[in-house]
């Protein structure tokens, strides 16, 4: 399949309709290790790169396309070498812009399952603003955010998600600046997919991402990654023994719970709304009429953006899986609508366009009145 | 009456820009080329949408230039001058040439309308307007009493004084009327009350030029002996989008434009939006990076990429060109100049944009670069540049200006089976000369250099490009020493290798000419008509004028050699003569002007000649 002959429309079926709609699905079975490429994989050694990379080279067989028909496309950072490492067709770009090359190509190529590989830095300092306009768009792409809270390939500065005071080359006496929730950031720009996952979680990773590629419209998936060389250990607390005391896994119609489980699977502290915000209740101390009840669909998303800040940058209370998922029209989608329908009503013809309004021959019979 | 034949005329129309001058000289122009005259037209707007009414700052106009000859220029001074304001007539008078007519209306010149435009004493009775004939014609009031019947309203009966003023030129040079009104019937369809006013101020107009006995003489321009064929006027903004479309259905690609608005390239992307059904996507997108972004991404998806923009945005694309360098795609990159460096004068014409086209960029990054010469030219230069884009799978920058985007002049029309074929011959089988079965991203073309294209969604040949180096062949990623130096001279060598048109020399006496005037860009038409009027005085120089500026025409060092001296004039501080330079030519006179206004032919001939007598002396 080329670029001529790619399919036309998601028709207008009633209900979300699949992000990856038109793009040919492959009969074959595939193996995880069918998207492994020729390049030797060179992060350094215990990076959480490895990790979400076999993670999706395991995932993405379920999907069930043809390799050929799957590109990513990354900016620069260490975890923007991504795409060399896959067997689909890919660009490593210049940094921050993958969004936009990717959603030109989103525009012109409907059959292809498009991804953004992009990291902290890549994505939300110098990319912010190609990011917030992609996510406000709601171009049809999947957005992998590998969150190392560090600025990796340059050595170590610090990022737009750093911790405030973090010491580095580049701040010596502490990094003066304040972070960016890439959730709540993402949420504030109409994002209509957005989800969180940590590298080690190998399943919980693998399910959003299919959730992401199968969204129609812009998905953004924040990925907690650990580098261990420049910020070794930032996720610990999420990784270590007692971690369920601060890890929240949301699931669709479920109650918003973390901790310990009891013998009847349930969490010992659950979310409750409380004055129009949100807090980690004891599950005595919680009023069941208030416990939260996830819902990724809900079109208002107000619950979500709490759900995002239910802890600062402190990690104290991380909330993982889909905060939101909710079906609006895709940009990508209604650009190629306008284009269809205007050829349906005027098809296409240059002889038309270029002989048009006000169109004389010489020699001319209005000029003989001359 | 007496009716005078007269082989050109320049009228210029002004006023406030919410006057609808660009209106009237958009008519006035329609009629010409209805009537079969050859013309040129240059509008002028200010910076400002709305600056404040009845300033300088406020003024706009449009310049017609019509003949029953070739013209080649918008016209040096206009011989009739209609100004609405005091302020219209302040901008413009000095530009009139001695003897020239120029149309006021004296109920505008009030003593608050004169303060405003800035002058101490009245024009009109200071004679300071001595050299001119000038004609007192109460438009406003003349156009409030013929609609007055109608019941409009006196802010919207006033509003019709431009086509009142249309009516008085259209019966001194009496041009065709029915043209304006069909306009006027169309363009006001749902608003036939308004429709009804203009028409009727036009007629009003008109009737005055035949009633009154204020005007001695009027004037016939006979229709222009064009050569044969299928005309159409228009801008080179619009022939240039016209030229994007015919280029996506010659390549048989799809036409992806990413851009950002600026002036004055935004009005290829309102063409351009017009044309979706081609189709022709367009995105308007958050700033030119992503704008260049997603033209690229597009390309690598096997769409023509194309992006839209002018000087500060062609800065910020740079980086991206840069990309797109390195991962040899094609890409269509337009820059409309205008007056820099920064916001500098945005709605004024420059051509200081040429060293950024060429080496804007970091690292050893050639592009191939075009200009077209004219309005109706730039609908082969987009296609030139397309058809190298695609070829030779590169970046193209097509350098048009503020002066071939607003001006326009006949386009004869092409002939639709001898556009070139530009389609893109992706790869369709794995090419490994190792037979490895896989694709190699970098094999090239033995001919061209361009490489193997294999577009997403080809079973089997799935690759990675990016920015990094690329080795030869392979594509994989590489840091060898060798193989850099190996790559940046192969991607120089591509460039240069294009294969363009040889370098046409106008030349009147070959044998004993000793100047060459070397031009690029917009100032073919002034060049041409200062060297015709020189030829004229018995003076001959010969012309030729740039269109590929990388690579430079193979003939192009035996031409300049060929003469004495050679003149290049630009509009920016010697740019081109840089460039001659670097390629050893010794032989070049540098001619410059940077006031963000097209070169006239007159002070082309003028200086030309200083330069011949300097140069002999
Ligand atoms: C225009 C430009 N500016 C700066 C750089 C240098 N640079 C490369 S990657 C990077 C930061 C990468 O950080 P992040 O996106 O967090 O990726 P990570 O390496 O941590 O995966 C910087 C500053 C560059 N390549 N290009
Ligand atoms: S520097 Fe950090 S992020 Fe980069 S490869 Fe090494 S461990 Fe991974
Ligand atoms: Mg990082």
């Amino acid at each position: 399949m080329t670029a001529l002959d790619v399919p036309a429309q998601v028709e207008g079926e009633q209900g979300p309709v699949s992000g990856l709609a038109l793009v040919p699905r492959g009969p074959q079975e595939q193996k995880p290790a069918d998207y492994r490429s020729d390049q030797e994989v060179r992060w350094c050694p215990g990076c959480g790169d490895y990790i979400i990379l076999s993670t999706v080279q395991s995932m993405l067989p379920a999907l069930g396309l043809q390799k050929e028909n799957l590109v990513f496309v990354s900016g620069i950072g260490c975890s923007s070498r991504f795409p060399y490492y896959l067997d689909t067709y890919g660009m490593h770009s210049i940094h921050g812009r993958a969004p936009a090359i990717a959603t030109g190509l989103a525009v012109a190529r409907p059959d292809l399952s498009v991804w953004v590989i992009t990291g902290d830095g890549d994505a939300l300092s110098i990319g912010g603003n190609h990011l917030i306009h992609a996510l406000r768009r709601n171009v049809n792409i999947t957005i992998l955010l590998f969150n190392n809270r560090v600025y990796g390939l340059t050595k170590g500065q610090y990022s737009p998600t750093s911790n405030q005071g973090m010491v580095t080359k580049s701040s010596p006496l502490g990094a003066p600046d304040a972070p960016f929730n890439p959730v709540s950031l993402a949420l504030g720009a109409e994002a209509s997919f957005v989800a969180r996952a940590l590298d080690s979680d190998r399943k919980g990773l693998a399910e959003v991402l299919v959730q992401a590629a199968e969204h129609r419209g812009a998905a953004l998936v924040e990925i907690y990654q650990n580098c261990p060389i420049f910020n070794n250990g930032a996720f610990d607390i999420l990784k270590a023994p007692g971690s369920e005391r601060h890890l929240v896994k949301l699931t669709p119609g479920e109650p918003v719970g973390l901790g310990e489980l009891d013998d009847q699977g349930r969490h010992s502290h659950l979310v409750v709304r409380e004055g129009g915000r949100l807090r980690v209740a004891t599950r005595s101390e919680a009023d069941p009429g208030q416990v939260l009840i996830h819902d990724p669909g809900d079109p208002d998303p107000t619950t979500a953006f709490a759900l995002s800040r239910l802890s600062a940058q402190d990690l104290s209370h991380v909330v993982t899986g889909v905060f939101r998922a909710v079906s609006r029209p895709a940009y990508d989608d209604d650009v190629r609508r306008q284009g269809e329908n205007a050829s349906k009503a005027s098809p296409p013809d240059l002889e038309d366009l270029i002989f048009d309004g006000d169109v004389w021959s010489v020699p001319s019979p209005r000029g003989a009145r001359a | 009456m007496n009716t005078e034949q007269i082989d050109r005329i320049v009228v210029r129309f002004a006023g406030d820009s919410g006057d609808g001058m660009q209106l009237v000289g958009d008519r006035f122009t329609g009629q010409a080329a209805a009537f079969g005259n050859d013309l040129a037209t240059f509008p002028s707007y200010p910076a400002e949408i709305r600056a404040p009414q009845g300033t300088v700052h406020g003024v706009s106009s449009f310049q017609v230039h019509f003949a029953s000859s070739d013209i080649l220029t918008p016209g040096d001074a206009p011989d009739v001058l209609v100004a609405m304001n005091p302020a219209a007539l302040r901008a413009n008078a000095s530009d009139v040439s001695v003897g020239g007519v120029v149309i006021v209306d004296p109920d505008e010149f009030t003593k608050r309308n004169l303060a405003k435009a800035g002058y101490a004493s009245d024009p009109l009775s200071d004679g300071s307007l001595a050299h001119l004939t000038v004609h007192q014609v109460t438009m406003g009031a003349l156009t409030l009493g013929t609609v007055s019947e109608l019941g409009l309203g006196r802010k919207e009966a006033l509003r019709c004084r431009n086509l009142f003023a249309l009516g008085i030129l259209s019966w001194m040079y009496g041009r065709p009327t029915e043209v304006v009104e069909d306009y006027l019937r169309e363009k006001f369809a749902k608003k036939p009350l308004v429709a009804e006013a203009n028409i009727l101020a036009f007629r009003a107009g008109w009737n005055f030029g035949e009633t009154t006995e204020m005007f001695a003489v009027r004037y016939e321009v006979p229709a222009a002996a064009l050569a044969e064929g299928t005309y159409r006027h228009v801008s080179g903004n619009a022939a240039l989008a016209l030229g994007i479309v015919a280029a996506g259905w010659v390549s048989g690609m799809k036409v992806v434009l990413g851009t950002y608005p600026i002036t004055p390239a935004s009005d290829i992307l309102h063409e351009l939006a017009k044309h979706k059904n081609f189709p022709v996507l367009t995105i308007q997108a958050e700033d030119e990076i992503s704008a260049v972004g997603a033209a690229l991404g597009a390309s690598f998806g096997g769409a023509l990429g194309v992006t839209t923009t002018s000087g500060p945005g062609l800065a910020l694309k740079s980086e991206t060109i840069g990309l797109a360098v390195m991962a040899e795609l094609p890409l269509l990159v337009v820059d409309v100049q205008r007056g820099g460096p920064s916001t500098g004068l945005p709605t004024k014409t420059e051509q200081a944009d040429l060293l950024q086209a060429m080496f804007g960029r970091h690292g050893e990054s050639p592009v191939a670069v075009v200009a077209p010469s004219t309005p109706a030219d730039c609908f082969d230069a987009a296609l030139e540049a397309a058809r190298i884009a695609v070829t030779y799978r590169t970046p193209v920058i097509l350098l048009s200006d503020g002066a071939l985007a607003n001006g326009a002049e006949p386009w004869r029309l092409p002939v639709l089976n001898e556009l070139p074929d530009i389609r893109p011959d992706f790869s369709t089988e794995p090419n490994a000369p190792d037979g490895s079965g896989t694709h190699w991203p970098y094999v090239r073309d033995d001919e061209t250099l361009a490489r193997a294209w294999a577009v997403p969604g080809t079973p089997g040949l799935q690759h990675r490009i990016g920015g990094l180096e690329k080795a030869a062949d392979t594509g994989a990623i590489s840091y060898d020493p060798a193989n850099h130096e190996h790559m940046v001279r192969l991607r120089q060598q591509k460039i240069a290798g294009i294969s363009v048109a040889d370098l046409d020399v106008h030349d009147p006496s070959p044998a004993t000419t000793q100047t060459l005037i070397l031009g690029w860009g917009s100032t073919y038409g002034p060049i041409q008509e200062a060297c015709r009027r020189l030829a004229a005085r018995g003076v001959p120089v010969a012309h030729a004028h740039l269109r590929h500026l990388n690579p430079m025409p193979a003939n192009l060092d035996e031409v300049i050699a060929r003469y004495e001296r050679v003149i290049v004039p630009e509009m920016n501080l010697g740019q081109m003569a840089l460039l001659l330079r670097g390629r050893g030519a010794t032989n070049l006179i540098s001619h410059t002007q940077v006031t963000g206004q097209p070169f006239k032919a007159g002070d082309l001939e003028v200086a030309f000649l200083a330069h011949m007598e300097g140069a002999a002396a």
